[in-house]
This record gives C-alpha cells, sequence and structure tokens, in this order.
C-alpha cells in the first residue's frame, strides 16, 4: 500500500492565508477583497492584521470582482476571494471583460473548488470553473496539487501582474510536490514513467501517484505529471508524454467537457502522435448528495480507478 | 496603444485655462460650442462608420464636454500620471462621444477617429484601455463601471491620494443589478471620493425606461443607499460644472442629470429609434447646420 495513503494530509487554504499575509507585511500594494467569506476563505488573521487592507463587500461577487479590477488598475495587487462556485458562476462577465480583457491584474482566488462542499449539492460545487474560465484569453489558471505548491503560487501571483485565478482546495491532500519550484506554465513530473502517463491536477495529483505506486507492482510504469497551470497548458510536456509513452489518462475534480483533459486532448489529436487517451473527472452531470470523499468515489476518481484506467490502456 | 497629439493637448490647455478665467456666460458659451464641435465630429464619424449609438452619445457630450475641459486633473500627454483623476464610462456604448471628447483633448490624433470601428482599428465599437489613452478600463457589458469605479476609489483613499473618481451610468444601465451591489458598497464605506454621473435621458434601447422596469424616484434610490445626490439639467454646462466640483460632504455623491438623447439635433432629440440608427448624409448635412447655430 503506497504511504501516501497514510501522509498527513492539508488544507490548502491554511498554507495560502500564511503566504498571503507574509507577503503582505512586505508589500503595501497587496490588498484582499471578499464577498462575506472571511471566515471560509481563511482571511481572519489578514483581517486582523491588515484590517483596512481588507475589502469585504458584502454578499456582492459581481461587486467584488469589479471592485478588485479597479484597485489593480490603481496600483494594487488585489487578492478576490470567494467560494469558487459563486466566484466564477455569479462573476464570469466581470471575470472575462474587467479583468481578463482590460488586463487588470487581479488575482482571483477560487476557494473550497471542486466538490469541496460535498453534501451541500451541485449549486456549491464548482466544477464547471475549468471549462468556463479557460475559454477566456489572457487569463491564466493556477491549481496547486499541495500547500508547498499553493503557497510558490501565491508567491508567484503576487508578482506576476497578469490576470490570473487561482483554485485553493479546501478537501485535505497529503504533499507531494516536494522541493521542486513552481513555475508558471509548466508541468512537473512527479515520476517518470515509459508506459502510460497520467496527467493530473489539483486533488487529483496525490491519487495519481498511488495508482502509480500500485501499478508498479504489477509491471506497469506510469509517468506522473502535475499539471498546475492549466492555462496556458505546458504543451512541451504533454506532446512528450506522447512520444515517450503509450497513452495518456487525465485525472480532474471537474467537469471533461472543458477543462484539463479536454485541453490535453486538443494538444493530442494537433500533434503527429496520437496515443490513446482516456478522460477521468464528472462527465456532464449533476452530483447526488454524498460527501466529498464519497463523491470523488461516486465519479470514478480514487486512485484505484486512475490505476484501473491506466493499466487498461497499458494492455491495450 | 494610442499616443497623445501635442499640439491639441496644447490647444486643449489653452481653452480650459480660458473656460476657467471666463464669467459665467462666456464659460457656458465656450463649453456649449466645444460639445457642439464633439457632437459634429461624432455624427461623422458614424456616419462614416455605418455603425455608433448615436441617440445615448448626444445625450452625454455634455456632460463630457464639462469634465474633460473643466473638471478632471488629467493630462493628455500623461495618461498614466498616477494620481489623475479618474473617469470611467460605464455606458460604453457611447464610445463615440468619448472618443470624439479624448481626441479633442489631444489624447490621440484627431486623424484617428476616421478609423472607427473598422478593420484593427483601436477605436472599437467599445472602449479599450490597453489601446486608447484616456480610458481606464474596457466596458460595453453594462452595470460593469460603478463597481470597478468603486475599486478605484477605494484605492484612492488607502493611498491617501486626492484623485478622485468620476464614472457616468446611462439610465437604463440601472436596471442591472451590479449596480446596486456598489452603490452598496460605496453608501457603506462613505467614499466621498467618488462621483457617479447618471445620464437620465429616460429611453433604452427599446422603450421609455418607465415603461420597461421603471427608475424612478431614482433620487430616493440612491439617497437610500447612503449617497448625496443632485439632479440638474445635464444639458446646462454650468450646473454640471457645480455638481461636479461642489464640496464633498462624507458621502459619495450621485448627480442625476436630466438629459435628452439625440441632444442638439432636432429629429433625433427624445426618439427611441435614435438609440443606433446611423444618420444618412442629408441628415448629417442638417444636422451639422443646427449644430452650427
Amino acid at each position: 500500500m503506497s504511504a501516501l495513503v497514510r501522509a498527513e494530509t492539508f488544507d490548502c487554504r491554511v498554507a495560502f492565508a500564511e503566504e498571503l499575509i507574509a507577503l503582505a507585511r512586505a508589500d503595501e500594494r497587496i490588498v484582499a477583497v471578499c464577498n462575506d467569506s472571511v471566515g471560509s476563505s481563511n482571511l481572519v488573521g489578514f483581517q486582523k492584521e491588515f484590517p483596512d487592507r481588507l475589502i469585504n463587500v458584502g454578499i456582492a461577487e459581481q461587486d467584488m470582482v469589479g471592485v478588485g479590477a479597479g484597485l489593480a488598475l490603481s496600483g494594487y495587487v488585489p487578492f478576490v476571494c470567494g467560494a469558487s462556485p459563486f466566484l466564477t458562476g455569479r462573476a464570469l462577465e466581470q471575470i472575462k471583460a474587467d479583468v481578463a480583457y482590460s488586463q487588470a491584474p487581479v488575482v482571483l482566488c477560487g476557494m473550497s473548488p471542486g466538490m469541496a462542499y460535498g453534501e451541500l449539492g451541485p449549486t456549491h460545487h464548482s466544477i464547471e470553473d475549468l471549462s468556463w474560465l479557460r475559454a477566456i484569453a489572457g487569463l491564466g489558471i493556477v491549481v496547486p496539487a499541495d500547500p508547498t505548491e499553493t503557497r510558490a503560487a501565491v508567491r508567484w501571483a503576487a508578482a506576476a501582474a497578469t490576470p490570473v485565478f487561482l483554485r485553493v482546495g479546501r478537501f485535505k491532500v497529503p504533499a507531494v510536490t516536494g522541493e521542486r519550484p513552481f513555475t508558471f506554465g509548466r508541468a512537473t513530473a512527479l515520476r517518470d514513467g515509459s508506459d502510460v502517463t497520467v496527467v493530473a491536477t489539483g486533488t487529483m495529483v496525490s491519487r495519481a501517484l498511488e495508482a502509480a505506486e500500485e501499478a508498479a507492482d504489477q509491471g506497469v510504469s506510469i509517468r506522473v505529471l502535475n499539471v498546475s497551470t492549466i492555462a496556458p497548458l505546458d504543451e512541451e510536456a504533454i506532446l512528450a508524454a506522447a512520444r515517450e509513452t503509450r497513452a495518456i489518462v487525465t485525472a480532474e475534480e471537474a467537469t471533461t467537457t472543458g477543462g484539463l483533459g479536454a485541453a490535453v486532448a486538443a494538444v493530442v489529436i494537433s500533434s503527429e502522435t496520437r496515443v490513446p487517451m482516456r478522460m477521468l473527472g464528472i462527465h456532464r452531470e449533476f452530483a447526488p448528495t454524498g460527501s466529498t470523499a464519497y463523491l470523488l468515489e461516486h465519479f470514478g476518481l480514487t486512485a484505484a480507478d486512475i490505476r484501473t484506467a491506466a493499466v487498461g490502456l497499458a494492455h491495450a | 496603444m494610442l499616443v497623445a497629439d501635442p499640439r491639441t493637448a496644447a490647444a486643449w490647455r489653452r481653452l480650459r485655462q480660458e473656460i476657467a478665467d471666463a464669467g459665467p456666460e462666456r464659460r457656458r458659451e465656450l463649453l456649449r460650442e466645444r460639445a457642439n464641435q464633439s457632437r459634429a465630429t461624432d455624427l461623422h464619424m458614424i456616419g462614416r462608420a455605418g455603425l455608433g449609438h448615436v441617440g445615448g452619445d448626444m445625450s452625454v457630450l455634455d456632460i463630457l464636454t464639462t469634465l474633460f475641459f473643466a473638471v478632471l486633473r488629467v493630462d493628455p500627454e500623461q495618461p498614466a500620471w498616477a494620481d489623475r483623476d479618474r473617469f470611467v464610462l460605464s455606458k460604453g456604448h457611447t464610445a463615440g462621444a468619448l472618443y470624439s471628447t479624448l481626441a479633442a483633448a489631444g489624447f490621440f490624433p484627431a486623424a484617428e477617429l476616421e478609423t472607427f470601428a473598422g478593420p484593427l482599428s483601436a477605436l472599437n465599437g467599445h472602449p479599450n484601455r490597453v489601446k486608447v489613452p484616456g480610458v481606464e478600463t474596457n466596458t460595453g457589458p453594462l452595470g460593469h463601471g460603478l463597481p470597478i469605479a468603486v475599486g478605484m476609489a477605494v484605492a484612492g483613499r488607502l493611498a491617501a491620494s486626492e484623485r478622485h473618481v468620476y464614472v457616468v451610468l446611462g439610465d437604463g444601465e440601472l436596471q442591472e443589478g451590479s449596480n446596486w451591489e456598489a452603490a452598496m458598497t460605496a453608501g457603506h464605506r462613505r467614499l466621498a471620493n467618488l462621483t457617479a454621473v447618471v445620464d437620465r435621458n429616460h429611453l433604452q434601447q427599446g422603450a421609455r425606461t418607465e415603461e420597461t422596469s421603471a427608475l424612478d424616484p431614482l433620487d430616493d434610490k440612491f439617497r437610500a443607499f447612503g449617497w448625496d445626490v443632485q439632479v440638474v439639467d445635464g444639458h446646462d454646462h454650468l450646473a454640471l460644472l457645480e455638481a461636479f466640483t461642489a464640496p464633498r460632504g462624507e458621502r459619495p455623491t450621485c448627480v442625476i442629470a436630466n438629459t435628452t438623447k439625440g441632444r442638439g439635433v432636432s429629429f433625433m432629440e427624445d426618439r427611441v429609434e435614435w438609440h443606433h440608427k446611423v444618420p444618412t448624409a442629408e441628415q448629417i448635412a442638417l444636422a451639422d447646420a443646427e449644430l452650427a447655430r
């Protein structure tokens, strides 16, 4: 059994908030904007230390994103924080027009994404966000896999001066990225392999690593690629996987209509090396009632599911 | 990104000084003349391009002219000056009125207006800050300008800057809920460095506002959201000037500028079909004659 199964797990919002506060101490331009989500965005500490720099607009996401754009266009570095379903769904046009099209360097922080709010149901799930946002030109999309990568992504975003969406996980994950540096636009191979590549993002990365360890016992060698930047996608890393391994499995806690899997498929299908693919995710369905862990199982997003898909392709 | 036209910017500076120094009647006359020149420029631009939002352009031009020629602390040759006043045109479909005004102030050469809405022109049907100096944010979809202006006002306060933020809203646009989210925020935070100007021409694309989804009593609505409100004649330059520059209290200011859609061209005035109808060459000639009076 993989050591990851027993490893300590972390809520990435903690690393997010600690890093944001540390940065804000050194840089007065950093402000936080939120929608009555001081608690759920884990901004209590930020508010305590920088009360004037925490702009809580109340339950008003369109206003929140517009206010963030106004701050960014005035030289501030706003981290606009809200539960991902409401930030992206309610303020999608503001994200498109005020942030991306206007090139306002806002850091949109989608908290508790995917199915982190399990039992609260599809209204509170944010599985469409990657599909929606990937369609918007000029918007970076970053999905850290663990606390270390979350910290690095926050540091990068604060200095990047570019519009970006940062998906900050609440569902606990083990530390998987180690000391590997986060580079915007670059995917990282967390494990090398020669038969199949599993391209994973966010909560699926640790599960992909588990799957790879277990598949090795079955004699199947799996490469695990952590794609923490969904847009712009590291096409080189995808093309290398297509050349160097025989198949690709993608895994994401999101709909497969337009997220990571669709992005990877678009690269593979346009290349010289068209390898077989399987896309794991949620296939345009609303979730039934259940905890996050239950729903990940329900939608075939466990390490065992990833392993089955990868081994199946290896033997095909 | 377009660049400033220094000669026009110098002329703008001289005219601003003349307006500032003039007595009330002369000041009114100078602003009226300037606004009507921009109206004519805009009509010709729309005629050439074969598209535009002529009715709202005509209704907002006295507001824009008063702001750019008598109020805003801006410098066309330094459009990124950090402490400039901010101006946001939330009703981005009246880009033609804004372009005419910015060109008259020297933010970019007037010759550029001939490209309006043409292939690859910097002058899109809705304004783009990345391409046009003097444009602070890309607008077009309605209900976006006020939240952004609120963010700019919060920024001005955080920076302890004297700069003031002006945002011009269409009246029909106020049917978008996002405006009222932002109005609450501005009222709650007592953003006295923010002025919202409503171009209250009573017409939206398809009908009168009051027949579509009524806005009145609009002054009471803003007051209830924590704003100071002034209701003025939106074609009276001196009344606008006074409302824009009056000492501020502790609350944001809403100037409800009562206007007439199509103002200045008799056959367009208060006619719903002139929302985005394109004038013919003959109609432009008639309009030129009326505006030159």
